[in-house]
């Protein structure tokens, strides 16, 4: 340590002391939901004066949480990977090729970026409307690959931007067909980029809830819609129950994400030249 | 040179005709031609951005010419996929997969070729033993050293046992030790193999100790063709002489030009050379003479037929010193002297007026006017 005067070391202190305000200030909201959700009286209330489970047990027994939460999963699963091959095909087209349009098709591409989620809610409710589209899971399914879309194509273009094109060229002189290359070199080589963005896109998708307010039905309708017209109706503390296995589970699947990026590292599919 | 260059097209490995390649409005080819011997080794040396990548990269299919045919074996490739031109190639990251372990990325060409599983590892097994990496199969490319993934890239190129072998500046990563030690054995390798070699390089030493023929090229042309001897000793241009090895660029003027002879004068030193470069050329027209410092001889100042000058420093390395000598010829550059051993150092310090001479035998005059 160097020697270090009084007013140095105040300022120290007074630095660390702005950090863990930021910090806290930053966890804020998720400890005060945490701590309601333990609530034993049936008000959204804080600081609780009794402690009780009995609100998680209702969270997991309500059933339009239940269906909320498979139609989540569903919307998921199908959404992301669609968004996951349309992307990775436009990113591999607009990487590879020259053509004319080429910025107006990446623009397009992107533009959900910019464009209010509301916006495109709306547009496909009213477009579903006026073309007899029944509103079951392809209009939420669809709506939601537009959103997630542009996330998916940066993922996979920065991967591919990152492969070294050496890698492509030597497999085709030793022989392989372009159909080999793609299936042995380039996939496996952009797997972690793939990888990551189905699962910013997945994690994206299951949280959506502006749009999804627009065009899901009571049928189709996801996890956020559910509680936020439980909100409407009640202020019990199982909506704060519910949100703390909503954090936990996201962080779980985040963790496992940086595993499995992670995990690149290890199989040594990074670039390292 | 053990593998004289092809004397018909029937005889050329990989000929390229009339080859150009354009790049937007930059003419990156312009009409090259070139033919390369059966188990030639040839290298293409040049400054970046002079088209010799843009060559290897035709022969290798990466790029289609725009005008001109590219061939090999004595058949048109223009329009034949890189897969299917038998090329083995060693690119200068040397490009291994790194998602495979070393046996596989031997074994992918063979894959590629559908080979039987079992010959396949005995194949495998093989091109190890011929690059010395016996029972390193199962280790990934990061955990060699880069010598050690520099062998594997050559054995998977070999081990196809490719028409033409093609080497994009493969040496450049390595350290100058191992980097003279890889060259050596590639050159047995290919040797022994008789594999037809077409080697990429700016480095002109390298160039020059490996190649069979070489073609010096800039501007996306080929200023010369021939072997590092000639390429050395009789440099076809100003760049060529500039470019390949150390060399001084004296200026003088043409005296006459008569039979065999025309005779040049740096101040009051006259120097004969071959006519063939001043055919028309006027008396005292501006000549460049390029001289290499080893032909440089220091003697006492004032001895007839030298040049006076004065020592300026020496640099010291190992085997011999360079001396660099203020000189009127040189105008305002100094003179490079190469001079074997080291006692140049204490028989002419920096500031001793020397005289010069010069070995007119391996001299390069060429006509300043164009």
């Amino acid at each position: 340590m160097t020697p270090r005067s009084t007013y140095q070391r105040l300022l120290g202190y007074a630095g660390w002391l702005v950090v863990i305000l930021i910090l806290g200030f930053l966890i804020l909201p998720a400890a005060v939901v945490t701590i309601a959700a333990f609530n034993d009286k049936a008000i959204l209330s804080f600081p609780p004066q009794a402690w009780s489970w009995r609100w998680f047990e209702r969270a997991l027994a309500y059933p339009d949480f239940r269906t909320g939460f498979q139609n989540g999963l569903i919307v998921t699963a199908w959404s992301s990977s669609i968004a996951l091959i349309i992307g990775a095909m436009f990113a591999f087209v607009v990487d590879r090729y020259q053509f004319a349009f080429k910025r107006v098709i990446e623009g397009v591409l992107v533009s959900p970026l910019v464009i209010p989620h509301f916006t495109v809610g709306l547009g496909f409710l009213i477009l579903a409307a006026q073309i007899g589209w029944s509103r079951g899971f392809s209009v939420v399914v669809a709506c939601h690959v537009v959103l997630v879309l542009p996330f998916v194509l940066r993922s996979v273009y920065v991967s591919l931007r990152n492969l070294d094109p050496s890698y492509e060229l030597a497999a085709a002189s030793l022989g392989a067909t372009p159909l080999r290359v793609l299936l042995t070199i380039t996939v496996p080589l952009l797997l972690p980029g793939l990888v990551s963005g189905w699962l910013f896109a997945a994690i994206l998708s299951f949280n959506e809830f502006t749009a999804s307010l627009f065009v899901t039905s009571q049928r189709t309708q996801t996890l956020p819609v559910a509680m936020y017209n439980y909100v409407r109706e009640f202020a019990d503390p199982s909506m704060a129950a519910l949100s703390v296995m909503y954090i936990v589970a996201t962080a779980i699947l985040i963790a496992f994400a940086n595993r499995f990026l992670g995990l690149g590292k290890v199989l040594n599919i990074e670039q390292s030249h | 040179m053990t593998n004289p260059a092809p004397t018909t097209r029937e005889d050329a490995a990989v000929t390229f005709d009339g080859v150009s390649k354009n790049f937007g409005d930059v003419k990156a080819l312009d009409t090259v031609s070139l033919a390369i011997g059966r188990g030639e080794f040839m290298t293409l040396l040049g400054p970046s951005g002079c088209g010799k990548t843009t060559l290897l990269k035709l022969a290798a299919g990466f790029l289609a010419p725009d005008g001109g045919t590219v061939a090999i074996g004595g058949k048109c490739v223009n329009d034949v996929p890189t897969y299917k031109r038998e090329i083995g190639m060693m690119f200068q990251n040397y490009a291994l997969f790194p998602h495979m372990s070393i046996a596989e990325n031997i074994a992918y060409g063979l894959k590629a070729r559908h080979v039987p599983r079992h010959e396949i590892r005995q194949r495998v097994t093989e091109a190890l033993a011929l690059v010395k990496l016996t029972g390193m199969e199962d280790r990934k490319p990061r955990q060699l050293s880069g010598g050690q993934q520099q062998r594997v890239a050559l054995a998977r190129a070999l081990v196809i046992n490719p028409t033409v072998l093609l080497l994009d500046e493969p040496f450049s990563a390595l350290d100058k030790n191992l980097r003279a030690s890889m060259q050596v054995e590639l050159r047995e390798i290919q040797r022994k193999l008789g594999l037809t070699t077409i080697f990429v390089t700016h480095d002109q030493s390298e160039a020059l100790s490996l190649s069979d023929r070489m073609a010096v090229m800039s501007e996306g042309k080929i200023r010369q063709l021939g072997t590092p001897l000639e390429i050395y000793r009789r440099p076809g241009d100003r760049f060529v002489a500039s470019f390949v090895g150390d060399t001084n660029c004296l200026r003088g003027e043409l005296l006459s030009v008569a039979g065999l002879e025309a005779v040049i004068a740096l101040g009051s030193v006259q120097i004969k050379v071959p006519p063939d470069r001043f055919s028309g050329a006027r008396a005292s027209a501006p000549v460049e003479l390029f001289v290499r410092p080893e032909r440089l001889r220091i003697s006492a100042p004032g001895e007839p037929g030298t040049m006076t000058g004065k020592i300026v420093a020496h640099t010291y390395h190992g085997g011999h010193v360079d001396l660099q000598i203020a000189c009127r010829a040189c105008g305002d550059g100094l003179l490079l002297v190469r001079s074997a051993g080291d006692q140049a150092m204490t028989r002419w310090p920096p500031g001793t007026e020397v005289g010069i001479s010069i070995d007119a035998e391996d001299c390069a005059a060429f006509p300043v006017a164009w």
